[in-house]
């Protein structure tokens, strides 16, 4: 197995051109996470044509609700939410420039056909490994949304994040080929 | 007649919710070593290969596996001949959980209504099951059931007519259509028989016997072992990333049920299986 290509944030177009399902990654750079309710937030924001709290140009969301960070620390556990919860408003971010999204889980066939239309990338993360996750976390800061607790959207600089493409803009599905791959009775 | 004090309730059920969420049982240990060995996918290897390196860290450095801390899921089990005294049981077993959430550093996840949504903020409160048995005991069991899994489980009345192989095809959509989502490896509780919600409550208690047992009777045992290798021949693997382990165990719990219903519930749990149980 080859070794994973390290890519620093923000993501280009150039970039995420040359990603390919199955490809893995370990991403350095900024984050922003974003659940369930501030998604809700977001997306009424677009509907009204009001500005964004964060600029999403180039940015990639992390699903994640981390655990409550102990003193000292900068974060607690945070590993990916299911990201299909997350379906209904991920094309409203796309068309705002998001370039990549981090969770786990199937997307709707909306969400990968809206990957090739804005050029963005839908990564996987190793679901449940949020202790080994919240180490390549350096640094935390609520930058939208406090109000929403963990659910708010928080800026993570992170280094050497592990990841998988799981769709491409090239209509890869890791998912799909992966299983198709190693099933038995195909 | 034994007396307990409820104050001990609370202290074991805080420490259980603790234990429970950074601590990965051995035979859950074992049985990920196992599925690293046996794992042919190079990707579902370097999967395997993290979800035991994060085992090492949350135990370590007293941070929970998995940033989805649960429901508390609380089984109790009284001996009939114990006195509880100093308050309520199940108050005990309440505060037990919010102090466990809070002194743990640990997500609180549970709304107080499930249409209105505001958080309780104390992880309050658990879904308790009670079960009344002989003895002067309590025993408690913490199982703190994440959202990823716990949304992927699936409960069907089927047709008598139906039989194993309805049950067997059934068992077999709710894993395959799952995919990714649950965070496989899984352990696969089945609760066969009863009533709808004692199917599936049977699942769920099935959750809890230790990986690497089999259910009691022969011919359910090997059921379990065939529907362990019938879906690991599903191919979605480790993350559903593709690979041969999709599933850790299935473990199978049956009940009488009536002449016309066979209900089939299927409680799907990631790899972490976690669950802590004390004796008092």
């Amino acid at each position: 197995m080859s070794d994973p290509r390290r890519i620093t944030l923000p993501l280009t177009d150039e970039l995420v051109a040359e990603l390919r399902a199955g490809d893995r990654v370990r991403l350095s750079g900024t984050l922003l996470t974003a659940r369930d309710a501030a998604h809700k937030k977001l997306v009424a924001l677009i509907e009204q044509g009001v500005p964004l709290p964060v600029d999403l140009n180039g940015q990639v969301v992390y699903y994640v609700g981390p655990s409550p960070a102990r003193p000292g620390r900068v974060i607690g556990a945070c590993g990916p939410t299911t990201a299909g919860r997350l379906d209904s408003y991920t094309p409203a971010l796309l068309a705002q420039g998001l370039k990549g999204m981090i969770g786990k889980g199937f997307r709707s066939p909306e969400v990968i056909t809206a990957l090739k239309e804005y050029r963005a990338v839908y990564f996987g993360a190793v679901g449940g490994a949020g202790a080994l996750l919240s180490r390549c976390v350096q640094a935390a800061r609520v930058v939208a949304y406090p109000e929403l607790g963990p659910e708010a959207v928080h800026e993570l600089i992170v280094v050497d994040f592990p990841a998988v493409v799981i769709n491409d803009i090239h209509g890869g599905d890791l998912y799909r080929e992966g299983r198709r791959q190693y099933a038995v009775n195909k | 007649m034994r007396t307990l004090d409820c104050e001990k309730v609370v202290e074991a059920t805080s420490r259980l919710c603790r234990e429970a969420n950074y601590v990965l049982e051995p035979d859950v240990v074992a049985a990920l070593e196992g599925a690293r060995q046996e794992e042919v996918s190079p990707t579902g290897k370097d999967v395997l290969g993290q979800l035991l390196e994060n085992a090492r860290i949350a135990v370590r450095e007293e941070i929970p596996l998995c940033q989805d801390t649960g429901i508390a899921v609380v089984f109790v089990e009284v001996g009939q001949d114990l006195r509880i005294v100093g308050g309520s049981l199940e108050e005990a077993v309440v505060r037990g959980v919010r102090e466990g959430y809070e002194q743990g550093y640990l997500r609180k996840s549970v709304v107080a209504d499930p249409l209105n949504r505001v958080n309780t903020g104390d992880n309050s409160p658990p879904v308790i099951h009670w079960r009344l048995v002989p003895g002067d005991r309590l025993k408690i069991s913490v199982m703190p059931k994440g959202a990823g899994s716990e949304n992927m489980s699936a409960l069907k009345m089927l047709k008598p007519a139906e039989g194993l192989d309805g049950v067997k095809r059934f068992i077999l959509e709710t894993v395959s259509s799952a995919g990714p989502n649950p965070c496989p490896p899984l352990v696969v509780g089945v609760g066969l028989g009863g009533t709808m919600e004692k199917a599936a409550l049977l699942a769920k208690e099935a959750l809890l016997r230790p990986l690497g047992t089999r259910n009691p009777v022969a011919e359910l045992a090997e059921l379990e072992e065939n529907l362990r290798v019938f879906l690991n021949e599903l191919g979605i693997g480790p993350m559903g990333l593709g690979g041969r382990v999709t599933v850790l165990a299935v473990h199978l719990s049956t009940y009488p049920t009536h002449i016309a219903m066979l209900p089939v519930a299927v409680n799907l749990n990631c790899h972490a299986v976690r669950h802590k149980t004390a004796v008092l």
